[in-house]
């Protein structure tokens, strides 16, 4: 469908975008399932742009995911694909790329199945730096099972087995990765298209383990439960609130409370851990030739 | 010429691996299997291979998955506890159809239990444990020199079916030290899965030739240039999840016969002197060394005692015992926990001869004394 949106390259990009379709979709498995409105597939599109501008070949692309709203990318993306258990994405990720360090391997999660069923997978695949880029899809909630509050819901926001404001604080996921020992993290959102497929695309380059927290939107169970209007308004939300690194660091924490901070948190090369496991194979082969 | 070598039985289970193809180990710290995650991380970069020591029991089994997927023959190994986190990714390789071996070196339970003492209590697990109906193969070895080559046999099941395998040691198989016959290398039978020959995005990916009588998918590991989508949906022959009744019992139909179709190349057992017995000692696993003494005893006593001893324990070789009741008298289930597989021999006797239980599940081994006992009962 076009749409008029009084945006004199809204034709070209009409044509880019159903382009990134057919050649990074499988449209017989389109309409996404998402609801009217939902963040997440402006995410995944995010993604396809970043393979797009990096020139990856489809057959040795993997995206991996687990279980929720976020995990239905993989079955739309025509990659090798994989569509896992709650949680276990980057473990299943971790044997994936072991087993062929030449793949790349792209995870897809949402905040619960990342951070809180899977958290500890996210710790340390961050910890051991395996050439991993995982990209969340962090809408706040627990959107397939209808709006259940999550460990990236703020605090006294409302979900559904929060009727009277979540108690619990707030995880940062890209804050936590780096303190795992991610070589690379950052924080992108639906709103900042440009700025995400920039992120994402840096994190593919990154040899390590890398993780972009893009910030989505939910109106119909977040949105919904705590007021934050339709979709328009909360992507609205985004657009206003939205602040770089560079400016957050002149801000004060009353400032920074209801701030969006993206851009990249942290970058830095630490060996990879596949590329490591495959210099100690080498070792032992060459050791072996020397006694033989 | 075969080579002669001590080994335990742990260790006998990753060289049975590595023999197999194992390139790929993933696994965490747990008694009595620690020495196969121990080994593995020792020989497998010897051979180019890989292990892995993961976060938890959870990422080893995914982990595990994940090398499959890729190509790689990927194994396991646990105990009881982590055996009870690994359930859930089970079911998703046999619904998936990913091969893959799950060691379980079992202890006693429930719960945390006595860690270094033995016991076959998750026999029933093996078959039942993860949610939902699906098949499984378990395999469980009595000595080290069939760890080696049932864990060998495990691989390729798995390969052939495309299915996890179970193979099931008990702590006494597990930490038992004795000589162990090797054979060349050339001498082993090795089975690769099904494999997509031309890759092809077009294909589907669970397609069956019926007309052939196919009920085993090629595979096309990751990155092959096939791509396709892999999930633990119900899905249809394009690997993309459907929520059709018809297509839904279509695939379970396939899996579960995909293996009792099977049966004959499946299951194994073993029978002792069952030619002219009167009484049958039904055990597997360590628990065949005190049976095979107690059998002794009794027939220097002049009791005319067999022995039935299941290899593959599930499915379980029902054929086979049901045959063989025909001539006796008595049958004696010892098994290390309170009841397990005598559940599976008294529903196939179906009161045709009378069944005795030795149970142990008190961190003890069974001894030969208590199964004669019961063996001479009258």
């Amino acid at each position: 469908m076009k749409v008029n949106t009084g945006d004199v390259n809204a034709a070209s990009r009409t044509k880019q975008m159903s382009n990134l379709i057919y050649k990074y979709m499988r449209p017989e498995h389109l309409p996404q399932i998402w609801c009217p409105g939902c963040g997440n597939g402006i995410i995944m599109r995010d993604v396809a742009q970043a393979i797009e501008n990096l020139g990856l070949s489809r057959n040795q692309t993997v995206i991996v995911s687990g279980i929720g709203c976020s995990s239905r990318a993989a079955g739309y993306m025509d990659f090798n694909t994989i569509h896992t258990t709650h949680g276990r994405a980057i473990a299943f990720a971790t044997g994936i790329k072991l087993a062929n360090p030449e793949l790349e391997v792209i995870v897809i999660a949402g905040d619960g199945d990342i951070s809180a069923i899977g958290g500890n997978h996210l710790i340390h695949a961050a910890r051991r730096n395996i050439g991993l880029t995982v990209v969340v899809m962090n809408n706040s909630t627990y959107g397939m099972t209808g709006g259940q509050y999550s460990p990236t819901t703020p605090t006294n926001a409302y979900g559904t087995t929060a009727p009277y404001g979540n108690l619990d604080r707030s995880f940062d996921i890209a804050g936590l990765a780096y303190g795992a020992g991610a070589s690379y993290a950052a924080r992108g959102s639906a709103y900042h298209v440009q700025q995400t497929i920039g992120l994402i695309q840096d994190g593919i380059r990154n040899k390590g383990f890398s993780i972009i927290d893009v910030a989505s939107i939910c109106p119909t169970y977040y949105g919904r439960k705590n007021k934050k209007g339709d979709a328009v308004e909360m992507m609205k939300w985004q657009r206003d609130h939205g602040v770089t690194m560079e400016q957050a660091a002149k801000m004060d924490p009353e400032q920074l409370k209801d701030k969006l901070v993206i851009g990249l948190l942290h970058h830095a090369q630490y060996p990879e851990f596949t590329y490591k496991y495959d210099m100690l194979i080498k070792k032992l082969a060459e050791e072996r030739e020397a006694n033989e | 010429m075969d080579q002669v070598v001590l080994m335990q039985g742990n260790e006998a289970c990753v060289e049975g691996a590595i023999a197999a193809g194992m390139r790929l180990f993933a696994g965490y710290p747990i008694t009595p299997s620690t020495e196969i995650a121990e080994l593995s991380a020792y020989r497998l970069p010897q051979v180019g291979g890989k292990f892995i020591q993961m976060e938890d029991e959870i990422a080893s089994i995914a982990c595990a998955i994940g090398g499959s997927v890729a190509g790689v023959k990927s194994m396991t190994a646990t105990s009881g506890p982590g055996f009870s986190l690994k359930q859930e990714n089970l079911g998703y390789a046999c619904l998936a159809e990913i091969p893959l071996v799950v060691v379980d070196v079992q202890r006693m339970g429930p719960s945390t239990g006595m860690p270094t003492s033995p016991s076959q209590g998750d026999v029933m697990m093996a078959r039942w444990g993860t949610h939902g109906d699906h098949p499984i193969i378990v395999i469980s070895p009595s000595s080290v020199t069939e760890a080696y080559y049932q864990t060998i046999r495990a691989f390729n099941l798995s390969e052939r079916y495309r299915t996890p395998v179970i193979f099931l040691m008990d702590e006494i198989i597990g930490h038992l030290r004795e000589g162990m016959q090797m054979k060349e290398a050339e001498d082993i039978t090795i089975v690769n899965r099904p494999t997509v020959q031309f890759p092809d995005p077009k294909r589907k990916p669970y397609h069956m030739n019926e007309k052939k009588g196919q009920m085993v998918p090629q595979m096309a590991p990751f990155g092959c240039g096939q791509r396709y989508n892999i999930t633990g949906l119900i899905h249809d022959e394009s690997g993309f999840p459907t929520n059709s009744t018809e297509e839904a019992e279509k695939l379970m139909y396939r899996l579960m016969h995909k293996i009792s179709d099977n049966y004959k190349d499946i299951v194994r057992y073993e029978q002792v002197n069952m030619d002219d017995a009167d009484v049958a000692i039904v055990c597997y696993g360590g628990t065949m060394r005190a049976a095979q003494t107690a059998m002794e005893m009794a027939r220097a006593k002049g009791v005319r005692c067999g022995i039935f001893r299941p290899v593959t324990i599930w499915p379980f070789p029902e054929r086979e015992l049901t045959a063989a009741l025909g001539g006796l008298k008595k049958i004696v289930v010892a098994e290390h926990n309170c009841g397990q597989i005598v559940l599976e021999v008294e529903r196939l006797t179906r009161g045709a001869c009378p069944v005795a239980f030795v149970g142990k599940y008190n961190g003890a081994v069974i001894t030969p004394q208590e199964i004669l006992q019961k063996v001479e009962e009258a």
